[in-house]
């Protein structure tokens, strides 16, 4: 069913690709109130983009050149099953691959499995409790030795081996067994239907079990940090501790791409040396961290930049941490909410980049509830409901009810300039309906520590990107409390028997569709409960070089080197 | 003079020691840990978390910790780093090349300007030139590295294009010398400029404080040429002062420039330690530590014995 513009352009997309008739296309368009002509057009114009895109590929892109991508951290793991961390991802996407990517629309393309396992093929059986992924047999590791499913049953048990730190293990864990009746055939079992499987394998990179296999100790492999081997369109060339690292194309990749002779990350510290960098030329892509908000203005005007500014999967917010009195009646929640100044956040602090949102989830994602209600900045309805709730004025100003002071403390990475006047403009307007609250910030590596895993803290802004799937157990289950010892990312201690229902029907769902009803209803209780204060969801702003072609912007993978394979240089770039 | 060496020695490994253990409780005892950069990855859960401590061994009390770190240290294991998990000698150095390069090139800048220009204001006090001098010290020394770092990228870089905005190399373009000069330039004079101030004082001090001493009147009395005068009659006598200004700055050409480096992206020894204190690489920053306690303990033993043998007056018992 088509009901928004990214629908629109997503079943676009399937027609081109074959996956969903025109007539069917055109009937879904027309029933969601576009014009037959319209959605003709639609199509048609996009079909001549398409073919002119495809032209392109078969006139073959420009191959050679080299791109230099600036980032602000090093990346210092290329194991990927060890380091899940944007940074890393980043020169892992370049030197490995997955079954299939999952592209910015979301959409499974297949990599080194042939075909994306469905119900309907055969991959998934109907309960959902067995997985048949059939895998190409031209793929080569970069020392030549084929590509298995020897490797991929490896990659598998080596994620939960106990003696390997793994990154994760989310999705993994829940296989009871696994095995290769052939070179090109794995089949698993799961221990319940799990939603989310596919996309845990989207995320999940092959390594070479005829490399690992007699390595004594995986977490301390040359493997990890100096000599990764993937399948992947890169080969790992060397690594200049501190300063940079060289990937080169892989002339043996089963395709399509690499175009690009050499990938070269360099690690430059300092944001602002960063962005003069980008001005200088001296890098050609800003990666993770992107422009910040203070230079976009200044980005826009670049002669030869090309400026992408897609919305993320990154949502900030205030956390509250339900284990703290005050924060346990709804009406504080309700009040500081009303209270908060988003639009003056966003425009004066972020130079209005960024986008309000309501829910945890990005706005691109399938689940998406696009029905909840607008937060409305109000203060003296702010006042109102504390008063209605007993919360009254003290000598001081601030209320309190019952001996408990509306007080508490918010805490954010200290250092992170542009939070840190967010929080000020919070201060204030939640100082005006009376509440006090005072900033507490600390260095990442002390707030990011036991002071958030153990739900030790008032709140805390924090900005959080949710994985590709919207099942939001780890995060708001209430089985998922670390400090109960749940595991789990529920530091907020919410508990709540209503959702806990719905992510557990969601996550054994495999009808998308369903899912997302299941979904759009959690993100309703999240938003009427206020479990959470989401403030804006960001838009990463990012520049690269004018002629560096296909540079897509993907909201559903850590990395925008996602496609790395396919990145070339137009004529003349 | 042995008995002088083997006392100083065992007071410098006792207070190694020392420097060692309280670093590393002190470490431990800042809060936050190497597994707080994971704390905020969608796919970690409090348990992952909790396996990642363990595997660094941070679960353990503080002592058995140390002594684990200290036996291995004196075996010739330094550990593995938590960021990379490669041995910490190897992490520490592959940093040493661009280190030295950065710091050699910068102290020797400063200490060629710097005493020319201290000589000729201890020969001339009080004159413009003078002034000058101390002015232009004064404000070098007041100035803060990072701003001008980003200044001189700024205009040189961003405004006249005349050297790069960092790094230490044009990458992808195979070694070239000129290139690593022409990267070289900015942050070493940048590095330089402090310490031209910080020796043309001190060169000014001591100068003319033996300026004015009775055997430099004397040799002049005798007659000897005023060039000869200054540099082998009071700059030599001097120079002890400057020695341990050497000394005290001959660890800081192993530890490299924090600020400067991280200006200019440098891949230094200050670059390490600030990232491996950011990400609690405790292994990394106990090495670093290390290598500097022991730089500064025995350059502080070099500089006491260079200066008896230029001192006559000084004698060792």
């Amino acid at each position: 069913m088509i009901r928004h513009h990214d629908d629109l352009v997503r079943s676009v997309r399937e027609v081109r690709e074959g996956r969903l008739s025109r007539r069917a296309f055109l009937a879904s368009a027309v029933a969601a109130g576009f014009a037959l002509p319209m959605a003709e057009a639609f199509l048609s114009r996009s079909a001549a983009a398409a073919s002119a895109a495809s032209l392109a590929l078969q006139g073959e892109p420009q191959k050679g050149g080299q791109v230099i991508v600036g980032l602000s951290q090093e990346p210092t793991v290329f194991n990927p099953l060890k380091s899940t961390l944007e940074v890393d991802r980043g020169v892992q996407f370049g030197v490995f691959d997955s079954l299939w990517r999952i592209d910015q629309d979301a959409v499974l393309i297949p990599n080194l499995a042939t075909e994306i396992p469905s119900v309907e093929n055969g991959g998934i059986s109907e309960d959902g409790l067995t997985y048949t992924f059939k895998l190409r047999d031209d793929a080569k590791w970069h020392d030549g030795q084929p590509f298995t499913a020897a490797d991929v049953v490896f990659s598998h048990n080596t994620i939960v081996n106990p003696d390997f730190v793994a990154g994760t293990t989310i999705g993994h864990d829940q296989v009871t067994e696994i095995s290769a009746p052939d070179d090109r055939t794995v089949t698993m079992s799961l221990k319940e239907p799990y939603a989310p499987f596919l996309t845990v394998w989207a995320d999940t990179y092959i390594v070479p079990e005829h490399i690992l296999k007699d390595v004594e100790d995986l977490n301390t492999a040359e493997f990890n940090s100096t000599a990764p081997v993937g399948t992947g369109p890169f080969t790992f060339a060397e690594r200049v501790a501190g300063d940079h690292i060289t990937l080169q194309a892989n002339p043996n990749y089963h395709g399509p791409g690499p175009y690009l002779d050499t990938v070269i990350f360099k690690y430059v510290p300092d944001l602002t040396v960063l962005f003069t960098q980008f001005k200088t030329g001296e890098v050609d892509v800003t990666g993770i961290q992107g422009i910040t908000a203070d230079n976009v203005a200044e980005a826009k005007t670049l002669p030869d930049k090309v400026l992408h500014g897609d919305p993320t999967s990154f949502v900030e917010f205030i956390y509250m941490n339900f284990g703290k009195p005050v924060f346990q009646d709804k009406a504080v929640r309700e009040a500081l909410y009303a209270a908060m100044d988003k639009d003056n956040i966003i425009n004066t602090v972020y130079y209005g980049v960024h986008t309000p949102t309501e829910s945890y989830l990005s706005t691109k994602s399938w689940a998406y509830n696009p029905d909840l209600a607008k937060q409305v900045f109000d203060i003296e309805a702010a006042k109102k409901i504390l008063d209605d709730a007993g919360w009254a004025p003290g000598a001081d100003g601030i209320r309190e009810k019952d001996g408990v002071k509306l007080s508490f403390s918010n805490s954010t990475t200290a250092g992170n300039k542009v939070r840190e006047q967010a929080q000020q403009y919070l201060q204030q307007t939640w100082k005006e309906a009376g509440v006090d609250m005072q900033i507490n910030n600390m260095p990442a590596a002390v707030i990011w520590g036991d002071y958030y895993n153990k739900s030790e803290y008032d709140s805390v802004m924090i900005g959080f990107a949710h994985p590709p799937d919207p099942d939001g157990t780890s995060r708001f289950h209430s089985d998922y409390i670390p400090v109960n010892g749940g595991g789990g990312q529920n530091t907020m201690q919410y508990k709540n028997p209503d959702l806990d229902k719905l992510w557990d029907e969601g996550v054994v769902e495999l009808d998308q569709n369903k899912r997302a009803e299941i979904y759009k209803e959690a993100q309703q209780i999240l938003r009427d409960d206020l479990a959470y204060l989401p403030i804006f969801q960001y838009v990463m702003v990012e520049g690269t070089k004018a002629g560096l072609e296909n540079y897509k912007q993907n909201a559903f993978v850590v990395s925008n080197m996602w496609n790395v394979f396919e990145w070339y240089w137009s004529q003349g770039g | 003079m042995t008995n002088y060496l083997i006392r100083r020695v065992g007071q410098s490994a006792l207070l190694l020691v020392l420097v060692t253990a309280i670093a590393f409780g002190l470490m431990r005892l800042a809060p936050g840990g190497p597994e707080s950069v994971y704390a905020l990855s969608p796919t970690m859960r409090a348990e992952d978390l909790a396996r990642i401590r363990a595997s660094f061994g941070l679960d353990q009390p503080l002592h058995i910790q140390y002594v684990k770190w200290a036996t291995g240290m004196l075996t010739g294991d330094w550990g593995r780093s938590y960021r990379d998990s490669r041995p910490v000698r190897d992490v520490i150095l592959d940093r040493v090349p661009a280190t030295l390069e950065l710091t050699i090139t910068a102290l020797a800048f400063a200490i060629v300007v710097g005493v020319t220009i201290g000589v000729l204001g201890a020969l001339r006090p009080n004159s413009a030139s003078d002034y000058l001098a101390t002015i232009g010290a004064m404000v070098a020394l007041s100035i803060p590295t990072f701003w001008f770092g980003l200044m001189v990228i700024f205009i040189f870089a961003e405004k006249l294009d005349w050297i790069p905005s960092g790094g230490r190399e044009t990458l992808g373009a195979g070694f070239s010398l000129s290139d690593r000069l022409h990267h070289l330039v900015a942050p070493a004079l940048v590095l330089g400029l402090v310490l031209v101030a910080t020796w043309s004082r001190y060169t000014r001090a001591t100068m003319l404080e033996t300026i004015g001493q009775d055997y430099v009147r004397t040799a002049r009395a005798k007659g000897v040429a005023e060039r000869h005068v200054v540099w082998s009659h009071a700059f030599r006598n001097a120079l002890g002062p400057l020695l341990t200004l050497a000394g005290i700055q001959l660890p800081f050409l192993f530890g490299g420039a924090l600020v400067t480096e991280s200006v200019f992206t440098w891949p230094g020894m200050g670059r390490l330690f600030v990232d491996s204190l950011g990400y609690r690489d405790y292994p990394v920053l106990m090495g670093v530590l290390v290598v500097t306690a022991i730089l500064v303990i025995a350059s502080n033993l070099l500089a006491d014995f260079l200066v008896a043998f230029v001192d006559p007056r000084i004698r060792m018992r």
